[in-house]
């Protein structure tokens, strides 16, 4: 390894205690992940909130939520068809909550005291059990709309039988594999960007500390490709929640539809 | 050789499937673009299709990254 200070971009996702401690037999803890959920959720409450005063000449806060309403009911709409509304809320859920966290985690509220945001999103916990909620509606609903038929899903509809019997394994398996790859998703997508960031924001400081020309000239050329990725992240963040909650509609809609 | 330096070479190798992955993506979106080009008129109604087809080729190179911190931090 190289001289100088060791570059450790783990430390940012370890999850500390604020109140009390991780002791025997003492499962609730306040941590930084569970404080920052609370900011995440009063933000979304927020912003929620501002918006629904149902005014009949809008303002622009209610027309940015009925937007974001509106956009999410399309996409749910189009994917699952009339009977989606029933499925809206799971689904706007996860997609404003996805958006909320990955954005929150990549505010700079470091500069203005030790308080760095703790992306709620880059711990599997959390998108894991987004995703096992996702899972639990499209099999419940699966199974409780068309019981064992629903395992017709697997078998491909109008497929020579000699193919049916290779198709079908592949799809079981694709399908279990659905739960994982879903929760995985977004949760490296906010860990890989934060390691990157962290990485790039060491090299910056070790460069200026080297006190030559060259280092300054490597912390100029970091510096703006920490820029550049920030701006890269505020839109892989933004994909990610479309992403999840177009997937989720697409799930369900499998289990609601049969093909 | 020894493991640490094994481990980092294992790293190295395990991030080529994230280069592989932006080979994907690049795909999925030009091949969106050369049609989109070409009937834009029909391109909004296939803007789902395209984020999911994105999301199928950027998993594989996530999971390129994932095994490669797996190999630097999780293996002992």
């Amino acid at each position: 390894m190289a001289a100088g200070p060791d570059i450790d971009p783990m430390h940012q996702f370890v999850i500390e205690p604020i109140f009390g401690s991780f002791g025997h037999n003492n499962p609730f803890v306040f941590t930084n992940s569970a404080l920052w959920t609370l900011i995440v959720l009063g933000t979304i409450w927020l912003f929620m909130f501002g918006g629904m005063k149902r005014e009949l000449i809008p303002g622009r806060w209610q027309v940015a939520v009925e937007g974001l309403i509106g956009f999410v009911d399309d996409m749910v709409n189009v994917s699952i068809g009339p009977e989606g509304k029933r499925y809206l809320p799971w689904v706007f859920t996860s997609f404003v909550f996805l958006l909320f966290a990955n954005l929150m985690g990549n505010m700079p509220f470091g500069i203005i005291s030790a308080a760095h945001p703790f992306t709620v999103t880059s711990q599997f916990t959390f998108t894991g059990v987004m995703s096992i909620i996702t899972f639990a509606i499209v099999l419940g609903v699966g199974f409780w709309k068309h019981g064992l038929h629903f395992l017709s899903l697997f078998v491909p509809k109008d497929a020579p039988f000699i193919f049916k019997i290779f198709i079908t394994p592949i799809e079981l398996i694709s399908f279990l594999v659905r739960p994982f790859s879903l929760g995985l998703r977004p949760f490296i997508a906010m860990f890989a960007g934060h390691v990157l960031l962290d990485v790039f924001g060491n090299f910056v400081v070790q460069a200026l500390n080297a006190h030559s020309a060259g280092g300054i000239g490597i912390t100029i050329l970091c510096f703006l490709f920490i820029m550049f990725v920030s701006m890269i992240e505020l839109l892989v963040a933004a994909i990610q929640a479309y992403v999840f909650a177009i997937l989720t509609s697409l799930y369900i809609s499998e289990a609601v539809n049969l093909h | 050789m020894d493991v640490a330096s094994a481990k980092l070479i294992g790293a190295g190798l395990a991030a080529i499937g994230v280069g592989a992955a932006s080979l994907g993506v690049g795909f999925v979106f030009g091949s969106f673009l050369q049609s989109a080009i070409r009937n834009p008129a029909a391109s909004d109604g296939q803007q789902g299709r395209l984020y999911i087809g994105f999301a199928a080729a950027e998993l594989l190179g996530l999971m390129a990254f994932a095994v490669a911190m797996l190999i630097l931090f999780a293996s002992k």
